[in-house]
């Protein structure tokens, strides 16, 4: 049993997260537990995401769109995120900042998509 | 033509420092902004968030900062060139020529792009057609409320811009605001009045619905609009005003001929020099291996691009480094007085 956790905290499996552009393609990258939606994106190259603002909920170019399987699973919406959201290109019902969004072990196999453009 | 030692774009907290360091070794410099005041984004973006990383400053908002930070230049006297944007930069025999969209033209050996993440613009309409009527029928600010008397206007936002607005033109035009989400987010005062006004039938409130389309050829006629659960709908419309807030765009940076990667200008670090030869890039613009895009590594940059501004400023000069504790010509430069 000790082996098997101790296994488990040396090997970690990463959560899965896929990027899906506004045309269907698909990204999955491991992103390690911790980090944004949105920086794991930018680690790994994917585009559709720029973040201008670094994270600090300042500039809604990190906007992704979230099935609604996995948007209640999400910690809740905060009012700053959807003032913000206000001011992204095209928000919809499901938008999210990917900056708000920590990644958990929970969160493995996300899907996100990204809007055509950011701004 | 303004002839100086430096030209800083960009009058965030980098760029003021910038002109400090500057001033201390004796550099004059004039500084850019298009917008209409100094900070840059801790100004736009956060003015009241507290900042809790700058070196033996514990805590202190963005407009504190840039308090601070104006204050300690006050003493070299740079012109501030607010509300312009650099459109063209070309290079005569050593020095540069800068021209801005107001038609200033500046020319120095050294130009210091402090630029953070670009201009900031209003954020535009996501319709195409929206295009052709843009600074005709739709605005993104407002510049001459004369224009809007007796008239239809669809105001789109949930902020503070957009509330203001509505309730300042439902006095002399029939108004419909129009957001996306049910709440509007502004001052409780501002909110309860829309509500009031609602009541009286002055002002038309549509949530949540978003503009689907823009109607006319020559002259918009109306817009369509569309409920969350797919209902749509027309309303007449003479003017259309969008409040959605300011986006970052690195403008007509990118066409200047540097090396650009991901919106940002590769420097080398000892002097944070571009690709081209007097023009400098320090603070969120920059990138180098390692970059860190925090006040304090601009603060720094700043530091190290004045004194290479030095040598092309003062090519018969030999730069001499000293303490402003102990300097007598930093304190001079200061207009300290003993
Ligand atoms: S990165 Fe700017 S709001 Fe998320």
């Amino acid at each position: 049993m000790l082996a098997l956790f101790l296994f488990i905290h040396i090997f970690r499996i990463m959560p899965k997260i896929t990027y899906i552009s506004h045309d269907g393609k698909k990204n999955t990258v491991e992103v390690p537990v911790g980090l944004t939606v949105m920086e794991g994106a930018l680690q790994n190259n994917i585009q559709g995401i720029d973040a201008d603002c670094g994270g600090s909920m300042a500039c809604a170019t990190c906007h992704v769109y979230v099935p609604e399987n996995w948007y209640d699973k999400l910690e809740k919406v905060q009012d700053a995120e959807q003032d913000m959201l206000d001011m992204a290109y095209e928000p919809k019902k499901n938008s999210r900042l990917s900056c708000q969004i920590i990644i958990s072990d929970q969160l493995d196999g996300l899907e996100v998509t990204t809007p055509i453009k950011q701004t | 033509m303004i002839k100086t030692d430096a030209i800083i774009i960009g009058a965030g907290p980098t760029g003021l420092f910038a002109v400090h360091q500057l001033g201390i070794i004796g550099l004059k410099c004039e500084i850019i902004d298009n917008l209409d005041r100094a900070g840059g984004q801790c100004i736009e973006l956060y003015p009241d968030k507290p900042i809790y990383d700058i070196p033996a400053i514990p805590e202190c908002t963005g407009e504190e900062l840039t308090n601070g930070l104006l204050k300690q230049v006050a003493p070299f006297k740079a012109n501030f060139h607010l509300n312009q944007r650099v459109e063209e930069i070309k290079k005569e025999n050593n020095l540069w020529i800068l021209k801005t969209n107001k038609g200033n033209a500046f020319s120095a050996p050294n130009v210091i792009i402090a630029g953070g993440v670009g201009s900031f613009e209003p954020r535009k309409l996501t319709l195409k057609e929206a295009e052709k009527f843009e600074g005709s029928q739709i605005f993104y600010s407002v510049a001459n409320k004369n224009l809007f008397q007796n008239k239809k206007i669809s105001i789109f936002g949930g902020g503070d811009s957009a509330l203001d607005w509505a309730l300042e033109l439902s006095k002399t035009n029939q108004v419909t605001l129009i957001h996306r989400r049910a709440e509007f987010r502004g001052a409780a005062h501002t909110l309860n009045e829309v509500k009031q006004k609602e009541k009286e039938g002055k002002i038309l409130i549509k949530t949540p619905y978003n503009l689907t389309s823009v109607e006319g050829d020559k002259i918009m006629t109306g817009i369509e609009i569309k409920h969350e659960d797919g209902k749509l709908e027309k309303i007449k419309t003479d003017y259309i005003l969008s409040f959605f807030g300011l986006i970052m765009k690195l403008g007509p940076i990118a066409e200047w001929g540097l090396n650009i990667d991901k919106k940002t200008i590769p420097v080398n670090t000892e002097t944070f020099q571009t690709n081209k030869e007097g023009i400098f890039a320090i603070g969120d613009i920059c990138t180098y291996p390692g970059k860190l895009k925090l006040i304090l590594s601009g603060f720094h940059e700043g530091a190290l691009a004045a004194r290479a501004c030095f040598k092309r400023a003062k090519p018969n000069e030999t730069y001499r480094f000293e303490f402003t504790t102990a300097s007598k010509n930093i304190h001079d430069r200061l207009g300290v007085k003993k």
